[in-house]
C-alpha cells in the first residue's frame, strides 16, 4: 500500500530545474533509499514532499490526501517527519529540551511529554545526554538527536537525510540499529537519503536513483548495483567489480 | 532559599511605603516598576521567541492612549484604560503581526522600527482623538500621594513576572524558544511558526501596552512624543532587557533597576551638564561588550573577580 506518492513533480528554480518529472511511490512499512550525485535533487525531493517548497508542476499524496502545497507543521502533524542533512538543533536548548518541543504536538500534558522524551531518548540512547546543551554534542549524537526529535512528534513516516554522513565506523553501526529499529520497533515507514553505499545497500528495501532531478532507476539493492545506467551515473567501475 | 527569593522581594517590596522615602525616590521606584513591565513584555517576544523589535513604544503608545481617549473623549476614568487597552492591543498586535512576522530577523525589526514611527506620526495626526501635539491631560489626579500608584504597579508587575514563569514552563514556552533557535527545524516539528510567533508578540503587545495605560494615569499627560518616542521607549526597552540579560526571569527588572537608577545618578552628577547623556552610553557600551548575555545572564563572570580573591 502506497504511504507517499510523489506524481510527476517538477521544481524550478529560475533556470535550474532541480527535479524534473520525477514519480516515485513509497511502500508503508518499508524503508526506501533515495541516491544519486550532489546536486540531483535528493534533499530539494525531501524539501517537496515535507512542504518547505511548493512544486512548479505535479503533486504529493500523502495516503490519499493530496498535500502537495501544505506547509510543513501540518504534514508533521499528518505523520511526516524529517531530520536535516546539515544537522540543526535548537542550539542553547538541551538535548532534553530539544525533545521535549517536539514531543508537545500529540501528547496533551506537559507529563505526557516528559514521558515520550525519557522513552525516545532511550530509544536512541541519548539518556545520558539529556542534560547537555546541544550545541556543544559531538557530531555523531547531533544526527542521533535530530532523528530523536524526529521520532517525539510520534510520526508515520519519517525522512533521513545524510544521517550517517561524517560518522565514524562504531557510530554508523550504532546508526544502522537505531534505523532498524525504528521499523522493526515502531513501525515507521523510512525515506532515506545517503551516499554512504554499504549502509544504504545493506538497509533499503528499493533503491531510487536520482541524476538531474529525473529518475534513473528503481529496484532492489542488487538490482541497482549491477544496472550500467546507476553504475555510469554515479557509483564508477570500482563499485561494481 | 533561592525559591523563595521573589516572595521575599515582594514581602519586602510591600513594606516600602511604610519606610517614608522621598516622593521623589518613591517616583524612581514606580519608574523602575513601570520598566519592569515594559521589559518583560519585549522580553517575550524579543528575548524568548527571538524577534527582536525596535518598535515597542508603539504597543506602550497605543496603551497610554488608550487611557487617555477614553477620559477625554467618554469622560470615563482613565483606569478603564488598564483593561480596555487588553482588547486594543490584542487588536492591534494581530494586525501588526499579520503584517511584520512574516519577515524575518532584520527586516522583522526594520519593519517595527517603521511601526513606532507610524503611531507617532498618526497621533500628532489624528488630533480629533488624540489633540494632536497638544497631548491628553488629566485633569483631576487619582491620588497626590504615590502609595496607591505604587502598590497598583507593582501587582502588574508581580502579575506580568507570574504570567511569564507559567507560560514559559508551558509547551508555548518551549515553543516560543524553539522558533528562536530555528525556524525552519521548528516548523517541520509540527510547531505552526507564524501562530506562535503571533501569540507572543500578543502577550508581548499586551503587556507593554498595559504599563502603557498605567503611565497615563501616574504621569496625568501624554503627547506623541511621550507615548511614542524612538529613543526614550523603543530603543531603552531594548536596553533595558539586553543589559539585564536577555530570556531571563530577572533580566528585566535588573535592567530596569539599573537603567532607570543609572539614568538618574548620573543625570543628577555635578558639573557635568549635559554630557550625561555620554556617560550613559558609554557605560552601556562597556555592559554589552563585556556582559553580551547581561548582567543576568552572565552573572557568574561577573561574580568571577570577587571569587577569586576570597579563594587566595
Amino acid at each position: 500500500m502506497s504511504l507517499i506518492e510523489v506524481k510527476n513533480v517538477t521544481k524550478k528554480f529560475g533556470g535550474l530545474t532541480a527535479m524534473k518529472d520525477l514519480s516515485f511511490v513509497l511502500n508503508k512499512g518499508e524503508i526506501l533509499g533515495l541516491i544519486g550525485p550532489n546536486g540531483s535533487g535528493k534533499t530539494t525531493t525531501f524539501n517537496v514532499i515535507n512542504g518547505f517548497y511548493s512544486p512548479t508542476s505535479g503533486d504529493v499524496y500523502l495516503r490519499t490526501q493530496k498535500v502537495t502545497h501544505l506547509k510543513p507543521h501540518v504534514l508533521c502533524k499528518l505523520g511526516v517527519a524529517r531530520t536535516f542533512q546539515v544537522v540543526r538543533p535548537l542550539q542553547r536548548m538541551t538535548v532534553f529540551d530539544n525533545v521535549l518541543a517536539s514531543a508537545f504536538i500529540r501528547t496533551k500534558t506537559k507529563a505526557e511529554a516528559e514521558a515520550l522524551v525519557i522513552e525516545v531518548l532511550n530509544f536512541t540512547n541519548l539518556y545520558e545526554d539529556r542534560a547537555i546543551i546541544s550545541k556543544g554534542l559531538p557530531l555523531g549524537k547531533r544526527k542521533r538527536l535530530e532523528i530523536a526529535r524526529a521520532l517525539a512528534t510520534q510520526p508515520e513516516v519519517i525522512l533521513l537525510d545524510e544521517s550517517f554522513a561524517g560518522l565514524n565506523p562504531t557510530e554508523i553501526n550504532e546508526q544502522i540499529e537505531i534505523v532498524n529499529k525504528i521499523r522493526t520497533q515502531r513501525g515507521i515507514t523510512i525515506l532515506i537519503i545517503e551516499h554512504h553505499m554499504k549502509v544504504i545497500m545493506s538497509i533499503s528495501d528499493r533503491i531510487v536513483v536520482l541524476n538531474y532531478g529525473q529518475k534513473i532507476a528503481e529496484g532492489t539493492p542488487g538490482e541497482i548495483g549491477r544496472n550500467p545506467v546507476v553504475i555510469e551515473a554515479y557509483l564508477g567501475e570500482e563499485v561494481c567489480a | 532559599m533561592k525559591k523563595f527569593l521573589p516572595l521575599i522581594i515582594f514581602v519586602l517590596l510591600l513594606g516600602l511605603p511604610f519606610l517614608g522615602l522621598s516622593t521623589y525616590l518613591m517616583h524612581v521606584v514606580i519608574l523602575v516598576l513601570i520598566w519592569s513591565v515594559i521589559g518583560m513584555g519585549w522580553n517575550i517576544l524579543g528575548g524568548y521567541t527571538g524577534q527582536v523589535s525596535f518598535g515597542h513604544a508603539a504597543f506602550f503608545g497605543v496603551g497610554a492612549y488608550t487611557s487617555g481617549i477614553l477620559y477625554q473623549s467618554m469622560g470615563i476614568s482613565a483606569w478603564w484604560g488598564l483593561p480596555v487597552c487588553i482588547v486594543v492591543l490584542l487588536a492591534l498586535s494581530l494586525v501588526i503581526g499579520f503584517i511584520c512576522l512574516r519577515l524575518r530577523g532584520a527586516y522583522f525589526a526594520l519593519s517595527t522600527l517603521a511601526l513606532g514611527e507610524i503611531c507617532r506620526v498618526a497621533a500628532e495626526n489624528l488630533v480629533q482623538f488624540t489633540q494632536g501635539n497638544m497631548g491628553i491631560m488629566i485633569r483631576e489626579r487619582t491620588w497626590v500621594d504615590k502609595t496607591w500608584f505604587f502598590y497598583i504597579i507593582l501587582f502588574i508587575t508581580v502579575g506580568s513576572y507570574i504570567l511569564i514563569k507559567k507560560v514559559m514552563e508551558s509547551k508555548l514556552g518551549y515553543y516560543f524558544v524553539a522558533i528562536r533557535e530555528d525556524q525552519d527545524a521548528a516548523e517541520s516539528l509540527g510547531i505552526d511558526t507564524t501562530f506562535y510567533k503571533t501569540i507572543s508578540l500578543c502577550l508581548s503587545g499586551v503587556m507593554t501596552g498595559i504599563a502603557g495605560a498605567f503611565y497615563m494615569n501616574y504621569m496625568g499627560y501624554i503627547d506623541p512624543s511621550i507615548a511614542f518616542p524612538l529613543y526614550d521607549i523603543s530603543i531603552v526597552t531594548v536596553m533595558v532587557v539586553m543589559v539585564g540579560g536577555a530570556a531571563t526571569y530577572w533580566g528585566p527588572i535588573i535592567g530596569a533597576v539599573i537603567m532607570v537608577f543609572l539614568a538618574e545618578e548620573i543625570r543628577s552628577l555635578p558639573y557635568i551638564g549635559a554630557a550625561h547623556q555620554t556617560i550613559f552610553g558609554i557605560i552601556l557600551i562597556l555592559i554589552i561588550l563585556y556582559l553580551p548575555n547581561g548582567i543576568v545572564g552572565d552573572f557568574r563572570k561577573l561574580m568571577k573577580p570577587f571569587m577569586k580573591k576570597r579563594g587566595a
